[in-house]
Order: structure tokens, then sequence, then C-alpha cells
């Protein structure tokens, strides 16, 4: 199968798998900043999803991609870092136009995994997964499985927490640096590139990720700092520490 | 005139392909701007005969940018630190009274060190050798616009086709991937009436190849145009990528 024996296959799955993505977490920002203005209608949309058949079949989608994009990420590092042989350069200097992201993308990427298990632990434990254990038939605590639609009280008592609300920054900011550089990469893989569109693509790329980012940020900030409606919600004790 | 520079020289040494290789120091001293890098290490190795050590081995041969045989990684930079220029183009100028020059052979598994700063590149030859090529017997000279080409096509074609096969670009790739080559090749076909009869055909010969004698995936980090002495754009690995995707899709 030429898109696990060849270079430019395997790189094709990163640039599909990537880009899914990509477009996931535009969906996920969008979703997110509806808690600054009302807490209500946020969790309406986690009541829309929850253990609904289609967000379950969309979580395994998503589990799958991020399987993907990781596995392949890191049997493409093994086999880069064999071909470029056991002899490092003495000196090495980096071009101007060859960014740090670009160099630099897999211990990114492990820190945005990092991050995603962290809001897997977070979000996901108390809110689809109690239901989905239920569904099993599997012993679920009572107080657990009625807030499983309280999304905004989550968003509120998590990123009140000053260490998880640093982590979540530090997880965007990794995120944003992965970006700024993989969705250009994504469409230079696909070949939907030229001379004339490289800047345009590299562009979008710092823009797009931009937009993500500080879409995510916002959320984060307002729910440390309690501002917008995520500054009514009365908290019953510290998330952490 | 440039004025005379003295330096020191740090020079990777290795007897052969399984010996273990080490720096080398060397003083140089008074030597004018004006020579080029080539040069002074032919000054170098004309003392070091004398002296009845054993010379340098380094690849040269045109001397004049377009053999591509040439292939120092001098201070972190494939053929030095000038821009769309090989080693052999490089002038002493560019350096300062004082300066430590470092001087490495290419670096990576598709081209082992046969000595001193010498590589072995002939991976490059098998890739060529896998479809770098137009089979078909396209008979005598014709007319030179019995075929219409437009200037930009033209111009493109010939950007990919000053590809000089150095490993430049090789050296230069953290995940020492021969893709900026391979690309140019397939190129300076794919875009000519002439060579798309066999594209399909070609691009995956050569991916494979290039596959099989473990050269990297490319990360689009780019330092391969940057580094590369004849500035060679990496719009061609798109083309390549785009080549390779429309051929499978077609299989």
């Amino acid at each position: 199968m030429w898109l696990s024996n060849s270079s430019v296959g395997r790189k094709v799955v990163m640039s599909v798998t990537g880009a899914a993505l990509v477009l996931f977490l535009l969906f996920h920002m969008s979703m997110n900043l509806v808690a600054i203005f009302s807490t209500n209608d946020y969790n309406t949309i986690c009541g829309l999803l929850g253990a609904k058949w289609y967000a379950l079949v969309g979580t395994a989608g998503l589990a799958a991609l991020v399987v993907v994009h990781f596995v392949y990420a890191f049997i493409l590092t093994l086999q880069n870092r064999k071909a470029r042989g056991s002899q490092r350069y003495a000196v090495s200097e980096r071009p101007k136009n060859v960014t740090w992201a670009s160099q630099n993308m897999l211990v990114l990427g492990i820190i945005v995994i990092l991050g995603i298990a962290l809001h897997l632990f977070n979000f996901w434990a108390k809110m689809q997964l109690p239901e989905v254990l239920h569904m099993m038939g599997m012993h679920v605590d009572a107080v657990t499985l009625e807030n499983v639609g309280e999304g905004s009280y989550y968003i509120a008592s998590t990123f009140s927490c000053p260490v998880y609300a640093a982590l979540y920054v530090v997880w965007l900011v990794a995120l944003w640096f992965h970006l700024t550089h993989g969705i250009w990469s994504a469409m230079q893989t696909l070949g939907a590139n030229n001379n004339v569109w490289i800047c345009r693509w590299k562009a979008i790329s710092n823009v797009l990720a931009t937009i993500i980012i500080l879409g995510f940020l916002a959320v984060v900030v307002a729910g440390y700092f309690g501002l917008g409606a995520l500054g009514k919600i009365t908290l019953a004790g510290a998330a952490c520490c | 005139m440039d004025k005379n520079i003295s330096f020191t020289l740090k020079v990777w040494r290795q007897r052969g392909p399984k010996a273990k290789g080490a720096f080398e120091t060397y003083q140089m001293k008074d030597i004018p701007g004006d020579t080029s890098f080539l040069e002074m290490l032919d000054i170098l190795n004309e003392q070091l005969v004398n002296d009845n050590k054993e010379p340098i081995a380094f690849d040269h041969d045109c001397r004049e940018g377009i053999c591509g045989m040439c292939s120092l990684y001098v201070n972190g930079h494939p053929h030095g630190p000038a821009t769309g220029a090989t080693t052999c183009q490089l002038y002493m100028r560019r350096f300062k009274d004082g300066d430590t020059i470092t001087v490495e052979p290419w670096r990576s598994a598709g081209f082992p060190v046969i000595r001193d700063l010498m590589v072995d590149r002939t991976a490059f030859d098998k890739i060529q050798q896998a479809g770098g090529y137009v089979s078909i017997n396209t008979g005598g000279m014709p007319d030179a616009n019995a075929i219409p080409i437009g200037k930009d096509i033209a111009e493109e074609a010939m950007d990919a086709a000053a590809c000089i096969g150095c490993g430049a670009c090789v050296a230069a790739c953290k995940n020492g991937s021969a893709m900026l080559f391979v690309s140019a090749k397939v190129s300076q076909f794919a875009l000519l009436p002439q060579g798309k009869v066999e594209a399909k055909k070609r691009v995956k010969a050569m991916v494979a190849k290039m596959d099989e004698l473990g050269f990297g995936n490319c990360t689009n980090t780019r330092a391969c145009e940057a580094e590369c002495p004849k500035c060679v754009s990496i719009s061609n690995i798109a083309r390549l990528n785009r080549e390779f995707i429309k051929a499978k899709l077609k299989d």
C-alpha cells in the first residue's frame, strides 16, 4: 500500500489526518466561545453532543485520527533519524527561511498530546465517559452522572485553578507553533502548492493558527479571571491545588 | 585587492569508510582574499605533502559551479555561507582574520564517507537511472518551434534542470531527504510535452528508488532550498508530490 510504504504516501497520511484535526479544532474553538457569552447555551451544546450516537462516532473518528497522526509521526521521525546517519555535524546553523517550528514538530506534537491527556482528564472523564460507562451498564456515581452536561461549570472550575490555566496556555502555545508549520506543510505535501501559493498558504497558516489559538485562549482567560458568563458561576471549591 | 587573512581550519579527517574520523586543526597564514575555498585547501595540501603528511581528500572537478562535485559543509552550511554558490565559488574574502572555519563532509546515511571530506554520492546516479530520462525515440532534431511551449513553463523546467546533483539538499536536511533533488529531476521532464509521456512511470520509479536507498521523509523545513547552490525551489517538491499522488490514484 503506497500510503504506508512510500515516503510521499506516509506524508499524505500525516497531511490528511492533520488537516482533518485542524477542522475539528475550528469547530471545537467556535463551540467553546459560546461559554463566554451564555453558560446555558454552552450546556445545551454539551447536551447535544454527550453520548449521542453521532458524538460517539465523531469521538471514535477523532481518536483514530490522533492515533494515526501520532503513530506515523513516530515512524517518520525514526526513519528520518536513521536516514540522517549516526554522525552529526559539529557546527550547524539554521538558514533564515527555516522556521523553528518546522524542525521541532515532534516535540511540539508530544506537548500537544500531553495536553490532550490532561484535557481528557479535566473534561471528557467527567462528561462523555460517565455517560458511556452508564450506557454500558457499569456503576457510575449518581452525582457525576447528573452533572455530565454541566460543561460551563467544568470550564469555570478548571480554569479557576492557576496551575491548570498555565498548563493550558503552554499547551496552546505549542499548538500554535505546530499549526503554523503544519497547515501550509500539509498543502505542500498534498501537492497544492507552487511559487505563488506558498506565500498565501503560509499567511493562511499563521492567520488560521492565530484565530484558533486566540479562540481557545479567550475561554481559558475568561475562566481564570471570571469574565463574561463564566464569572457568574459559583464554584463549589477549587478544582485543584 | 582583497586583504590577506590568517585563520584556524578545523578539518574532518577519516582514513576510510569504516575508520573512525576526527577533526584536525591547521593554522593558515596570509591567505589572499581572492583565493577560492578549494584553492585554499590546495595550498594546505601542498604544505602537507611537503611535510610528508597525507593531503586532505576532497571532491572537485570543474571549479566553476556546474559539475556538482565539490561538497564541503563549511561552518554549518553546505557549500559554505554564500547563497546560490558552490564551494568552488566561495572566496576567502567572506571570512575574517582570526576566524575558525570548520569543514565537514556531507553527513547522511545515503552518502557514506569515502575518505576525509569525500562522500559516496552514487545513490543519486541510481535514482537517475531509475527513471530520470526520456526513453522514447523522439526521432531527428525537430524545428525549434514545432512544439509550442509557454515561456513560463520553459523557464520553470529550466530552473529545475539547473540542479547539478551535488547533494547539498540531502546534506542540509535534518531528515536526510533527497526530495529536492528527485523533485527537480522529475519536474524538468514533467513540465515538458516530451517528458509527460512517461511521467507516471518515472515519478513512481524514482521515488521508489529514493526510498529504497534509505533517504528520509520530507517534512518541509525548507533547509534544502535555502542551501541549494542553484536555488532550486521547493515548489518542485509540491509538483513531485502532486505527480506521485496522481500516478498512485490512477493505479
